[in-house]
């Protein structure tokens, strides 16, 4: 095992964690804020991905395209919380969960009958598809460093939008203490309706970035989301900056236990054992992880009070 | 309490009576029987079997006020329990069920213990993120058939007899099944155990304040439910004769919670009646259409909203311009 | 003279460098009315948290029916025989007043892993619910929703919870709040008449009721314990008079 597959992998996982970012972080806001279990947060993740694929096909630019997909994201944010989810706000999780679960369905099975079962192109944009040399011998593809680049680009933005400015100070309020803030004249639905909305176009940019790399399905929001469930149950509901560190975190683990995990295997136990046992051991780990943080903290890594009284 | 009740009011209630819905099944079993239509046996058999693990999750779901997300795992583990014991020789039924019931409840007392700390949408998210472990880890276990899963050595017999050559005997086995999971379990909702449960649910710290242990009984009604789960993947895996990780998937997992609330969350019974309205719509949609799950997430959604949309006030504000 | 069943020695709980329970020691006799009052802010809902279980004191400990508890959580307590009536009803909604002194009843009779015998079978735990009903004036009100039970009628019902459990000690928190003035008097005889026969710990703001019911009174001014004595004593106290003034009701 060389230093330079080790540097890659970490490098994957660093870019892995972060398209998981783009996709906790809306949905860690819309639990802890609005207190809403949307199961279909996947699927926007899925709709970015398409819209900007058929907007590259249609366009021929990439830029245009990803703008056109984010537009397409944020439109889609807009029209399913006022239409749907604004009904189910302040219901019963039960209800949440199955209504959620519905249009899982009803938009996966559109988007087949649509575009077909099989994977849609999103190429990697031009001259962005080559590789850079890090290190002599470290090569490492263009667009998974302006995948990282960008996750890194978005966390400066929300931080800066939650801490420093006045709807981010509305956020943090809202979450705490909605019925004052409504008190106060803010209109709540309002301030809902923007982080659902925004929360979906992070998502739709998640899946547009991670196009090129994966491939563009009908089910390729499954998988994200229940990572993304993962990562906001370790990182904490509510917690932007829990989200980022666990979802860097679970990034890590998973690439480098797939990547690893055999070997590792092999200095204790025979080859067929580990060959067999590691990838089973792989896919576990970040659950086993998720199980530690909760022996310690039942509510994540970065939450208080705050998330006891919200999840009651 | 003892008011005389109209004539509508007990003909419902006489159809929501758990032994309507489980003698339906019968009747439609010796229907299928007498008049040759294998078919209506089989679709019969999966209803009863369904039914089975959706009526132990409503028991912690309505019950208890446990919404979990991942009851598809041991369902699916029952399973594998018989794919497994299977490779090693063990066929007969008797020893299948307890192992089954065993699988089951061993997932969800290390899983219910660390999951039945939190509450809400945490409780949620855990046990849908658990029961997709059990899905990956079985996916990635190639011995087992991996993603594609395998098919089970042969049948399961009693005491060397092949009984399940006939597919009636798995029907009636199902529905025994059923019915005696059924009994146990609403005896249990009348007894102690229910009401403390109940009584959790409702006013959780009054509760422990008077003394209970709200977290154990949750996490013996958890074991319990998942143990019944399990019987109920076991013949899944007789009926089908394959055994693969989709029985685990969450698709699974948010079907069964579709059957509990379709019938009726608060009573045991709806889970049954809700079982076999999912089954007969998912038969009935899948014969018509190649894209039978967006119907049912429509049927879903509809039945959701309608029940959270208060149309009257929307219509109101509407004239009022 | 019979062992005191509550013993709180040098409790000490802070919050950050805030001490809202300042080394206070306290001792409830077998046979008395013990009221705890004293201004807002004074740290009597976090002693009671200490007292019942939910909140562990950072120095200090707590003795009940001669055993040390103060390591044991509320269920355990409960068991022990420390009845808790809360601050705000906190009966269970869906289930009749009768269902619900059941629940309390049951919880100190066996085990709850009882799966076949339907509860309204029980018949010790349903005829000791009812007397424990018709004791504090509901009897009538048996079959109804606790839900639907008046205000006053819930504080009662949550006294019937604790009596039929047949505690070593009830822990009356503000039994009063939000009662009106008829449910005051109502509630303030009932308790009247259960005198001596089980000691109670009552946190009060009704300075009728505590003068009325209490044997003695224990002041609570900014965390500390200023002062213990009977109403008289207490009344009389310099530092309670001035702890007091502007605080209303005399």
């Amino acid at each position: 095992m060389s230093f330079t597959l080790l540097a890659v992998q970490i490098l994957n996982g660093l870019q892995f964690g972060l398209i998981l970012f783009l996709v906790a972080a809306g949905l860690t806001l819309v639990f802890g804020v609005m207190d809403f279990v949307n199961l279909a947060h996947g699927v926007q993740y899925m709709l970015g991905a398409y819209l900007t694929s058929v907007a590259v096909a249609k366009t021929g630019s990439f830029g245009l395209g990803l703008v056109l997909g984010l537009g397409g994201s944020l439109g889609l944010g807009f029209l399913f919380e006022l239409l749907l989810f604004r009904h189910l706000t302040r219901r019963d999780h039960l209800e949440q969960v199955l209504a959620t679960f519905a249009v899982i369905l009803i938009v996966t099975d559109a988007v087949k009958a649509i575009f077909g079962a099989a994977p849609l192109p999103l190429p990697v944009p031009h001259g962005l598809d080559g590789a850079i040399e890090l290190m002599p011998g470290l090569a490492y593809p263009v667009w998974r460093l302006v995948v990282i680049a960008s996750g890194l680009a978005v966390a400066f933005l929300l931080w800066f939008l939650i801490t420093r400015t006045r709807t981010g100070m509305l956020l943090r309020a809202g979450s705490t203490h909605p019925a004052m803030v409504s008190a106060l004249g803010v209109d709540i639905d309002r301030v809902f309706l923007f982080v659902f909305a925004f929360g979906a176009m992070l998502a739709g940019f998640a899946g547009a970035m991670a196009g090129p790399i994966l491939s563009v399905e009908p089910a390729m929001g499954d998988t994200v989301l229940i990572l993304a469930f993962v990562v906001i149950v370790i990182g904490g509901i509510g917690s932007v900056r829990g989200a980022l560190v666990a979802s860097i975190v679970v990034g890590l683990v998973d690439t480098l236990g797939r990547a690893f995990a055999t070997d590792l295997l092999r200095l204790v136990v025979d080859r067929s054992t580990a060959a067999q046992a590691g990838p089973a051991i792989a896919s576990m780990a970040i659950y086993v992880l998720m199980a530690i943080v909760l022996v310690f903290r039942p509510t994540g890594l970065f939450t208080g009070e705050r998330a006891w009284t919200r999840a009651a | 309490m003892n008011e005389t009740r109209s004539l509508p009011r007990r003909l419902a209630a006489l159809a929501l009576h758990p032994a309507t819905a489980i003698l339906g099944l019968a009747a439609v079993v010796v229907a299928g029987q007498l008049l040759g239509e294998g078919f209506w046996v089989t679709l019969a058999a999966r209803a009863a079997i369904l039914a089975l693990a959706a009526l132990s999750l409503s028991f912690v779901l309505g019950q208890g006020g446990l919404v979990g997300f991942g009851h598809a795992a041991p369902f699916g583990l029952g399973a594998y329990a018989v794919l497994i014991a299977g490779e090693h020789g063990i066929r007969d039924i008797l020893a299948l069920l307890p192992l089954a019931f065993l699988a089951g409840a061993a997932f969800a007392l290390p899983t219910g213990a660390l999951a039945l700390r939190t509450r809400g949408v945490y409780f949620i998210m855990i046990t849908l993120a658990f029961a997709q472990m059990a899905y990956f880890v079985f996916a990635a276990m190639s011995g087992l058939g991996g993603d594609d899963g395998m098919g089970i050595a042969g049948s399961a017999t009693l005491l060397g007899w092949k009984f399940l050559r006939s597919e009636s005997n798995l029907a009636w086995l199902a529905i025994g099944l059923l019915a005696a999971a059924s009994l146990f379990l609403h005896a249990a909702t009348r007894a102690r155990f229910g009401f403390v449960l109940r009584a959790a649910r409702d006013a959780e710290a009054r509760t422990a304040a008077l003394g209970y242990s709200v977290f154990r009984t949750r996490l013996v009604a958890w074991a319990l439910s998942a143990g019944i789960a399990g019987l109920a993947g076991a013949l899944m895996a007789e009926q089908t004769g394959f055994v693969s990780p989709a029985l685990m998937s969450w698709h699974r997992s948010g079907e069964l919670i579709v059957m509990v609330v379709l019938g009726g969350a608060r009573r045991l019974s709806g889970a049954v009646v809700g079982a076999i309205l999912v089954v007969l719509v998912e038969e009935f949609l899948g014969q018509t259409t190649e894209y039978w799950k967006l119907g049912l997430g429509l049927l879903i959604l509809a039945v959701v909203m309608a029940r959270v949309v208060d149309f009257g006030s929307l219509l109101r504000r509407r004239a009022d311009g | 003279m019979a062992e005191p069943i509550l013993v709180l020695d040098d409790l000490v709980k802070s919050y950050g460098a805030l001490p809202v329970t300042d080394h206070v020691s306290l001792t409830v006799e077998a046979t008395e009315i013990h009221a705890l009052i004293g201004p807002n802010g004074a740290g009597k809902s976090t002693l009671v948290g200490e007292i019942a279980g939910s909140i562990t004191p950072d120095h200090g400990r707590v003795f009940f029916a001669g055993r040390e508890v103060t390591r044991l959580g509320v269920a355990a307590r409960a068991r022990a025989g420390l009845a808790r009536v809360f601050q705000t009803s906190h009966v269970v909604p869906g289930f009749t007043a009768l269902e619900n002194v059941q629940l309390a009843a049951l919880a100190v009779e066996g085990s709850s892993f009882r799966f076949v015998r339907p509860v309204s079978s029980e018949k010790h735990a349903r005829d000791a619910a009812f007397a424990a009903l018709e004791r504090v004036g509901l009897g009538r009100r048996a079959e109804v929703a606790a839900a639907g039970l008046a205000h006053g009628e819930k504080r009662a019902l949550e006294l019937a919870m604790g009596l039929v459990q047949k505690p070593k000690l009830l822990l009356l928190d503000e039994p009063m709040a939000g009662t009106g003035r008829e449910e005051t008097e109502h509630l303030t005889e009932l308790l009247a008449g259960l005198s001596g026969q089980v000691p109670m710990l009552i946190v009060e703001h009704d300075m009728a009721t505590v003068f009325r019911l209490a044997t003695r009174i224990t002041v609570l001014i900014s965390g500390a314990g200023a002062i213990t004595g009977t109403a008289d004593e207490v009344r009389a106290d310099p530092t309670v008079r001035s702890a007091y003034l502007g605080e209303g009701t005399p």
